[in-house]
């Protein structure tokens, strides 16, 4: 299991570089419209051929590609981070601060989080740049996704209260802080880590989902999910495999990195 | 196989063919939402304007191909020299589909019904001219005259709308005088139509018509369900496609869709020139100025917008009339010329610099503002994305913003916290009457500037008085004269930046004869009655 857990993780990195690199290459313009050539196969000049607007399908795949896999991580380390603070700490203090959090966590649970993004989204000053535009997306899902990893956080956070160590640890007189930082935080890395690591590709997917509704990143910057938009309706059935490329893309980072996360020990 | 046996498949066999042969005379095609009323006065959406097309009766109706009135069920018809008085002369011997015979005190009760404030009827706004009330008179059991406090312009097309009801049927709305009549429906499923036993049309050798015996109308909003089931031949007719559809079609079965030509409807963008919006002065005094409003015009190529985003099945527009609209659109209009030099050229003028390939105003902002259309909507994001392109070579960036329709409507009618937005305007009327409530400046939905108490500019107090003077005047080509102004001022001025007219892309199947597609709705079931179902007539052979 050990081989196929290594498979994975350099099968991503070899993604996240191939993405990185490949963008910045000047050869492979995201946005520049060949209109003489729409809807076009592979070729030498275009090797995934062109999408509706004549733009080249294989620099905006790797555009939209590093954009997933960079801001992706980005959103989930915010959550991660919010998810500590509103579960992880109530939930080692206890008393009304868990009550309040354990509240808190299931009010945003039971919004439609869909809905919540389209609000967030209408309120948005209209004259953002695309790449603001994307960075604003994925901060919102950072912020908006915390809620299922500080459920789990929390819980985990209870448990290690009432735990040996730490009464021991009380009863020795170590303060509060302390506790939390020394012992309490090492305790739950591995949780933290394995959600982050759940975390990303379910931002990639949440934003492929905005981008499907025409709500995610701003033309003409490419995404994963703007992507797939190509898919949407039956014609996306014809014969033409290379528009599948964006999910199989989104499939091998996605499958990687559930491997990767899979295959970790995570603490029981 | 014992005799009981046997009898009972015989009845299953019987029971299979009587049903199959029954199916073969039904002509199947979607609403594409539930219909909301059957009440044909109470029509206010596309579903059930299709019920009250193929059931309703009417005194004169729209040829939708030649474009001019047709008389129906009157014979014949006059308005008086001041255009408020309309008089009828009836067709006799004509019966509802429950059997009630149709009179004089019909369409007086239909037009006190249909002016009835309490019914909310859109179709009644068109003959509110002016304060009072609309009087119906019976002359004779065949002749009717109807008064209006004002004069209406174009009183007689109006009358294609109003579906005349039974003042004396115990079915009230539900007796038609149209080719068909509801037979069935079943919420969210169907509505099932069965031809008129009693309709009044003969064809050339004395047949009743229509010649299709039945309609499913299956409602269905989902399109790529309608084009498989179309592509099937399980539906007969598709109104309107998408252009990535119909080249899908034309590809596979090229005999089931026809390009008809450019349609009414246009799509246009437009910048926020309402003086209290919450947006920087400088761009207020951008979108202000004929020339940067010209500029933009000029820097967009329609061209490549119908070639890329419609597959070269629309035509760049004009101004607020289609060339589909043969009477009322001006012919001396052309398209505006895709030229950015001359774009550069007249930004100049307005003291814009193009500097290092950014365009920068007289005091040194950089020319950028925002598009918004709705998502969801890919034809109009592909078209504000190209606008992106053609504008970033006169150095102008844009962002396009797609907003769920709630949010945008919000933004350009309530808010107008929006720089520029890109739509569509859906005509189903010729009658420039109907879009009175786009051009005066006093109306909610002038939409570049709305609610103005008197006009921002000259030249909207010019449309202001050309509008009226269209809409008091009773002879067309006076009329048109003054709309004819309009679409100048309009092009001139170019509050509106219209972009594309879309072409109307229909299918229908083969096996439905005597069909003439045509740009006006509907554009494939205008003359339902003598569509002719191929099956249909080989059974008739038989």
């Amino acid at each position: 299991m050990k081989r196929m857990r290594v498979a994975a993780v350099t099968l991503a990195c070899a993604l996240v570089l191939i993405s990185v690199a490949g963008s910045f290459i000047p050869r492979f313009n995201y946005s520049r419209q060949d209109r003489e050539h729409v809807n076009c196969g592979p070729s030498c000049r275009h090797w995934l051929g062109t999408d509706d607007l004549g733009r080249d399908r294989f620099a905006r795949l790797l555009h939209g590609s590093r954009i997933s896999i960079l801001l992706a991580p980005a959103a989930a380390a915010v959550s991660m981070l919010l998810a500590f603070g509103i579960g992880a700490i109530p939930g080692f203090a206890g008393g009304f601060a868990e009550r309040a959090a354990k509240t808190a966590i299931d009010l945003v649970l039971s919004i439609p989080w869909l809905f919540l993004l389209l609000m967030v989204r209408a309120t948005l000053p209209l004259n953002t740049s695309p790449a603001a535009s994307v960075t604003i997306t994925f901060l919102v899902l950072g912020l908006l996704g915390w809620a299922a990893p500080a459920r789990i956080l929390l819980a985990r956070a209870r448990c290690m209260r009432q735990a040996e160590f730490i009464i021991l640890a009380r009863s020795t007189g170590v303060a509060p802080l302390w506790l939390l930082c020394k012992h309490v935080m090492p305790n739950l890395r591995p949780v933290l880590l394995a959600q982050f690591w759940i975390s990303v590709p379910i931002f990639i997917l949440s934003e492929a989902n905005l981008s499907i509704l025409g709500l995610g990143v701003a033309e003409p910057l490419p995404s994963l999910g703007s992507l797939l938009r190509e898919l949407e309706t039956v014609l996306s059935l014809r014969a033409d495999i290379w528009r599948f490329a964006p999910p199989v893309m989104l499939v091998l980072i996605v499958s990687s990195l559930q491997i990767a996360v899979s295959e970790r020990e995570v603490p029981q | 196989m014992n005799r009981r046996s046997f009898s009972l498949l015989i009845c299953l066999v019987l029971v299979v063919f009587l049903n199959t042969a029954v199916c073969l005379d039904e002509l199947r095609f979607y609403l594409r939402s539930e219909p909301k009323t059957f009440n044909p006065l109470a029509v206010a959406d596309d579903s059930s304007e299709t019920i009250r097309y193929l059931t309703g009766g009417v005194l004169l109706r729209l040829n939708r191909d030649t474009q001019k009135l047709e008389p129906e069920l009157a014979t014949s018809w006059t308005v008086s020299k001041d255009g408020k008085q309309i008089t009828f002369i009836l067709r006799p011997a004509i019966y509802f589909s429950d059997g009630t015979p149709f009179t004089a005190q019909d369409v007086k009760y239909t037009m006190d019904q249909l002016m009835n404030p309490e019914l909310h009827s859109p179709t009644a706004d068109s003959f509110r001219s002016g304060n009072g009330k609309v009087e119906g008179t019976v002359l004779a059991p065949g002749k009717i005259a109807i008064h209006f406090p004002a004069p209406v312009a174009g009183l007689d097309r109006l009358f294609d709308q109003v579906a005349i009801v039974s003042s004396q049927s115990p079915r009230k709305e539900m007796a038609a005088l149209g080719p068909y009549y509801v037979f069935d429906y079943k919420p969210g499923s169907y509505v099932y139509l069965r031809k008129n036993p009693n309709y009044w049309k003969r064809d050339a050798s004395g047949r009743q018509l229509p010649y299709i015996n039945a309609i499913k109308l299956e409602i269905q909003p989902n399109r790529d369900i309608e084009l498989m089931r179309f592509s099937r031949g399980e539906i007969h007719l598709i109104n309107a496609m998408d252009a990535d559809y119909f080249d899908r079609l034309s590809t596979s079965s090229p005999a089931m869709v026809h390009d008809v030509g450019a349609s009414l409807d246009s799509e246009q963008m437009w910048f926020n020139q309402v003086s209290t919006a919450p947006i920087p002065a400088y761009k207020l005094q951008w979108f202000t100025s004929r020339n940067f409003r010209r500029a933009i015009s000029a820097a967009i190529n329609r061209d490549d917008l119908c070639k890329v985003v419609y597959n070269g099945h629309a035509r760049p527009a004009v101004g607020p009339v289609s060339p589909a609209n043969k009477f009322w659109f001006n012919f001396h209009l052309q398209p505006v010329r895709f030229d950015p030099q001359a774009a550069l050229q007249l930004l100049r003028q307005d003291g814009f610099q193009l500097t290092a390939g950014k365009l920068h105003d007289r005091d040194g902002h950089a020319v950028e503002f925002s598009i918004v259309t709705n998502a969801g909507n890919r034809a109009r994001e592909r078209m504000a994305t190209m606008i992106q392109q053609d504008l970033r070579a006169i150095g102008i960036a844009v962002n396009v913003v797609s907003l769920d329709f709630p949010s945008l409507i919000q933004r350009i009618t309530q808010d107008f916290n929006y720089e520029a937005v890109l739509l569509g305007l859906v005509n189903v009327e010729l009658d420039p009457n109907e879009q009175l409530n786009v051009w005066l400046s006093s109306s909610e939905t002038h939409q570049w500037n709305p609610r103005q108490k008197t006009p921002a500019t000259p030249w909207e107090a010019e449309i202001d008085r050309l509008m009226r003077a269209q809409a008091s005047a009773m002879d067309d080509n006076t009329r048109k004269k003054s709309f004819d102004r309009v679409q100048e001022i309009v092009a001139d001025q170019v509050p509106f930046i219209y972009l594309v007219n879309k072409n109307a892309l229909t299918g229908i199947s083969p096996s439905v004869e005597n069909a003439k597609p045509v740009v006006l709705r509907p554009q494939t079931y205008w003359n339902i009655e003598n569509l002719k179902l191929a099956v249909e007539r080989a059974s008739n052979g038989k």
